[in-house]
């Protein structure tokens, strides 16, 4: 029986075909689905905050795009995963209120997207997809038979990358 | 590692606070009664430190569909206000404040989004009142933000801030509802990393 693994909020995990991996809801959190197509062996990882050395709580690696990312790239590579063959899919980032003044805190979805995105260029994952911005809700699932990302929203339909 | 302080409150300072939650959050279902003229119950003001991932499940889960009305708070004790509504009964409420038949409504317009909006500006100046009586300290609400989508995403804007400093949130939560139960609500007042303290001084309960 395929198994749906469910990711919170600042939380990740990885996994094989036949299973899927979802996260619900994310605002300007990131959600980074990491799938290797020849063994079939992927992860999902959903960081709320772009870096960790600007944070006072940094128990939870993943809650930070800088320290979640290297643990679910172990976890891949655990499972089975190849580190060469790894690509990346994201989304989310959005900003889900719009204020005449948009301070620091309200941009936090850009910053998440831009700080994923270095943090996959430096580890050398190419990214193939993406789907970030908006001021929207999604839902994320990664279906490890086929390495789709399949986007849920409430109003703008389903996208798979 | 300094251990958290929303974790290390006393019980003289969780009665203290669930007692502005109170009083504030009864202030605000008293308004809301008067915009819709109808009785309102309201529960007793839940104080919940929970997981930062646990706090949408306190609304039915992160992709549950809700109406979110969130302002900031400025002041001495900078804070967040949101107010959320499940989908259905933001229509209702809806219905109710603009006096057509309940049920009329399945999507908002501009009007009715201005409407929701403005429930929610009155709510948090009614619950604002309270917690500056108690306080002494001058807090103004920011222009009300709508946004209708999953619970786990509006959330997030809120959880975001406070996972900066710490794994937990600590709510004031209050849910109320019509007597028909056709509009129930949570009402949530998150403290600003920092502002807590702050609160917990001007009420003289922080040792």
């Amino acid at each position: 029986m395929p198994e749906l693994i469910k990711v919170g909020m600042a939380d990740l995990k990885a996994g094989k075909a036949p299973d899927s991996i979802i996260s619900y809801g994310l605002g300007s959190c990131v959600g980074i689905a990491l799938y290797d197509p020849q063994t079939k062996v992927g992860g999902l990882a959903h960081i709320m905050l772009p870096d960790s050395t600007q944070a006072r709580a940094t128990d939870n690696t993943a809650k930070f795009a800088d320290t979640a990312l290297p643990v679910l790239l172990d976890q891949v590579i655990a499972l089975g995963g190849s580190r060469s063959r790894l690509t990346a899919k994201i989304a989310g980032g959005s900003q889900m209120f719009s204020f005449a003044q948009a301070t620091d805190v309200m941009r936090i979805g850009d910053r998440n997207v831009e700080a994923v995105r270095t943090v996959l260029k430096a580890l050398a994952i190419r990214l193939v997809a993406e789907d970030v911005g908006g001021n929207y809700g999604r839902t994320v699932e990664l279906l490890l038979d086929s390495g789709a990302f399949v986007i849920k929203t409430v109003n703008k339909g389903e996208n798979r990358l | 590692m300094e251990k958290e302080e929303v974790l290390s409150l006393s019980p003289m300072q969780l009665d203290a606070l669930r007692e502005i939650g109170n009083i504030g959050a009864g202030n605000a279902a008293t308004a809301l009664s008067q915009i819709i003229n109808r009785k309102i119950d309201m529960s007793v003001p839940r104080l919940n430190i929970l997981p930062l991932s646990e706090v949408p499940d306190v609304v039915g889960g992160a992709d549950t569909m809700v109406a979110g009305v969130y302002l900031r708070v400025f002041g001495p004790a900078p804070s967040s206000i949101l107010f959320l509504l499940p989908r259905d009964s933001a229509f209702s409420l809806v219905d109710m404040a603009m006096g057509r038949d309940n049920g009329t409504t399945d999507v908002l317009n501009a009007m009715d989004e201005s409407a929701l909006m403005e429930i929610g500006n009155i709510l948090a100046g009614s619950f604002l009142n309270a917690l500056s009586y108690f306080t002494k300290m001058t807090l103004l609400p920011s222009l009300p933000a709508l946004a209708m989508d999953m619970a786990g995403a509006i959330l997030s804007v809120i959880l975001i801030q406070l996972g900066q400093v710490g794994d937990y949130a600590l709510v004031i939560e209050t849910e109320f509802a019509t007597e028909a139960n056709d509009v129930r609500g949570h009402f949530f007042l998150i403290p600003d990393p920092g502002s807590l303290g702050v609160i917990l001084n001007t009420l003289g309960v922080n040792e």
